[in-house]
């Protein structure tokens, strides 16, 4: 059975290291579901956080795979339970002065933002979790969307006492 | 001193003695400052043999084998000789040249952009962009080919970088690599578990692959299975680990291997697989094999463990180093009438094959040649028919059966035991192909010429793609489709041409005085053997 499983992994800061690991999955028919990266407090370390979903054998070779590679230098796997996720939505919408007032009432019960508007158009911000993005999208689905942006999942293990 | 200069340190400072490869002029500073080295330069008439060359001396020294190529097409050609050293985990290093480095990117004349097109075939690659790189680079390169699972890695190195002056040579001592720490010693733990299942089992066996040899560990294993009267069957690469006559041995399994090692295998309850694997050729059902049995698997990969059959014991580590932690423990338990009952199975399920006596049968060929091999020689066989008689009948005794098992490259033969034969001049070393794998690599018949390289050469002559042509015969219903080699050169025109000895065997006949014949001459022989061309493996 597939469940959903997310992998952030520090890579060396090098070009050509998010070519191998993206082909890595292409190759072995690994799913991405999304796909971040950034760079870590270390500028020669880079962070990506991969999320993917296959049954135990193909989660357990993701990781494995991962760790041949030899620009990667460490692999954290866990279940979405056990992390904080984030994403990042920018979405510019058509309005009219008829559904203004109801797309502000929608940004401030999801708590987005307005950050750029002109005659016609406005710019709407999210950062909250995969679910409360999608959510947001379907609220808009009958405003009419112009464009829409989107980082992929960011995620980080749940803080515990013996973190490293 | 430039960078070309610096990679020769390098090679010199690895003990690399011979390098195979083909030059164009983004290779021609470093082919420029071989000059002045004593590393033995060999041409060879086309790229993928180099990294075969390559390989087949990796696998007789148990070092890295070295092949330098030019950029774009040099480049792009070397690419199936990496697959196949990658497959095998075979340790190469493949120096390619590259254009201006301000130039990349750019399409210019003979660039390609492989370290992009290898990156699934090379366990890694560098696109040396800064001269004072190359120490580091080589230094890692060679430790990394070499260690962990092995294989092959790629170092592109633009034509300016080559020619660019290097402040100052220092070959690294150490190596810092923080993403890079195979781990070698099997976890305490996993091998008293291990010596637990062995205590309990009453049928255990072992499956020794290609990472036995890899990691040496021969000696350990057949001292292992002596001592304890453990059944070992291989697979492909794993031929060799045992000495076919040995009395534990009882062949490969897969589907091209032994009816009685299959059953062996089917039939134990603990089943040890050692550095294989677990591919579809030598377990078409890998769940079969952790069915009503126990399933050690160790492998120095951890990815391999589990990747196609989940085992009960996964052990992490270098087999070597294993067995000699096993070889500590006192095990207790006797296997004898197990063994007894797979010795009666070897002698009831011997195929019985009724050859054509107008022809050269095959099986009974490459077993009387074997027989006549010096102890030490090495046999190589290509891919095909060929190779699965060779697997059947061959006879290692304390030499190397060496083949593309893996990736299963035809023409592999004739560069793997030029290399083979670079490595170990004064052992025997024949190659064994098919009509169409030997046209693969007919080329390399100036090379052999040209550097003296007295490989001997037989081909098993069908004048069919034999292994295609079973394939159709059982799949197709005889159906042959693009399988007919007509239009084949006449093979002692051919040895005539490149000044080589010949040989042709119509039949078994005269068969023992033409191989008396074949082993006694010291240079070069081609020897063509006439094979019924509706033969087949099983």
């Amino acid at each position: 059975m597939n469940r959903k499983r997310i992998y952030s992994v520090l890579v060396e800061n090098r070009s050509g290291v998010l070519c191998k690991v993206a082909g890595l999955f292409s190759r072995r028919c690994f799913n991405i579901d999304s796909l971040a990266v950034g760079e870590t407090d270390d500028p020669d370390v880079s962070c990506m956080t991969i999320v993917s979903n296959g049954d135990d054998r193909t989660i357990e070779q993701i990781e494995k795979q991962l760790n041949k590679k030899l620009d990667v230098i460490k692999v954290k796997t866990f279940d979405e339970s056990k992390s904080i996720c984030r994403e990042l939505m920018l979405v510019k919408i058509k309005y009219n002065k008829n559904n203004r007032r109801e797309i502000m009432e929608v940004c401030e019960i999801m708590q987005a933002k307005i950050v750029d508007m002109s005659k016609h158009f406005m710019m709407i911000q999210i950062c909250d979790t995969p679910e409360r993005i999608k959510l947001l999208l379907n609220m808009f689905q009958s405003i009419s969307i112009v464009e829409v942006a989107r980082t992929g999942t960011l995620a980080l293990m749940k803080c515990m006492e013996n973190d490293d | 001193m430039i960078g070309a200069d610096a990679i020769i340190k390098c090679l010199e400072a690895e003990g690399v003695d011979v390098v195979f490869g083909y030059p164009g002029v983004a290779i021609c500073p470093f082919y420029n400052s071989i000059l002045e080295s004593d590393i033995r330069t060999i041409l060879i008439r086309t790229e993928q043999n180099a990294a075969h060359a390559a390989s087949g001396l990796a696998r007789v020294t148990g070092k890295p084998g070295v092949c330098a190529v030019t950029s774009g097409p040099g480049a792009t050609n070397v690419i199936t000789g990496i697959a196949t050293a990658f497959a095998d985990s075979i340790p190469l290093i493949c120096i390619t040249g590259q254009v201006n480095s301000e130039l990349l990117g750019s399409d210019v004349f003979q660039e390609a952009d492989i370290t992009g097109a290898v990156e699934s075939f090379v366990k890694y690659s560098y696109l040396v962009k800064n001269v004072n790189d190359i120490p580091r680079v080589f230094k890692e390169a060679f430790h990394i080919a070499n260690t962990g699972r092995k294989g092959p890695v790629l170092i592109d190195i633009p034509i300016d970088i080559q020619n660019a002056v290097i402040s100052k040579f220092k070959y690294p001592e150490e190596i810092n690599m923080r993403t890079y720490k195979p781990t070698v010693k099997g976890h305490a733990v996993q091998i008293k578990k291990v010596i637990r299942e062995l205590e309990k089992a009453e049928r255990p066996i072992i499956c020794v692959g290609g990472g036995v040899i890899l990691s040496h560990a021969e000696e350990e294993i057949r001292a292992f299975a002596e001592k304890y009267q453990v059944p070992v069957v291989s697979t492909m690469m794993g031929i060799g680990v045992m000495p076919s006559e040995h009395p534990l041995y009882f062949g490969m399994v897969g589907n091209s291997g032994r009816p009685c090692a299959n059953r062996a295998m089917n039939e134990s309850d603990l089943l040890i697989m050692v550095g294989a694997r677990v591919a579809d050729r030598a377990v078409s059902q890998p769940d079969l094999i952790t069915q009503n049995k126990v399933l050690v698997h160790i492998d120095v990969d951890p990815a391999e463990i589990g990747k196609n059959a989940g085992p009960t014991i996964p052990l992490v580590g270098d087999a070597k180093c294993i067995f000699q932690d096993i070889a500590k423990e006192e095990i207790d338990g006797s296997h004898d009438a197990w063994v007894e009952t797979l010795k009666e199975y070897r002698i009831a399920m011997e195929r019985k094959r009724k050859p054509d006596p107008a022809y050269v049968d095959p099986a009974a060929f490459i077993d009387l040649l074997s027989r006549k091999m010096q102890d030490d020689a090495i046999y190589v066989a290509d891919v095909g028919q060929n190779q699965i008689w060779s697997c059947t009948y061959h006879i290692v005794k304390q030499g190397k059966f060496l083949t593309s098992g893996g990736m299963g490259t035809m023409g592999y033969s004739i560069p793997a035991a030029m290399g083979a034969k670079v490595a170990a001049p004064n052992r025997q070393v024949i190659a064994v192909c098919g009509d169409g794998s030997f046209q693969m690599s007919m080329m390399e018949l100036a090379t052999m010429r040209q550097h003296n390289i007295p490989v001997k050469i037989i081909v098993m002559k069908n004048n069919y793609l034999g292994m295609v042509r079973e394939y159709q015969h059982y799949s197709y219903k005889d159906n042959y489709s693009v399988v007919d080699l007509s239009g084949s050169p006449d093979l002692e025109m051919i040895a005539a041409a490149y000044g080589m000895k010949f040989q042709r065997v119509f039949d078994m006949s005269n068969a023992s005085l033409a191989i008396d014949e074949f082993l006694a001459k010291d240079e070069s022989v081609l020897m063509e053997c006439i094979i019924d061309p509706m033969d087949l493996t099983k």
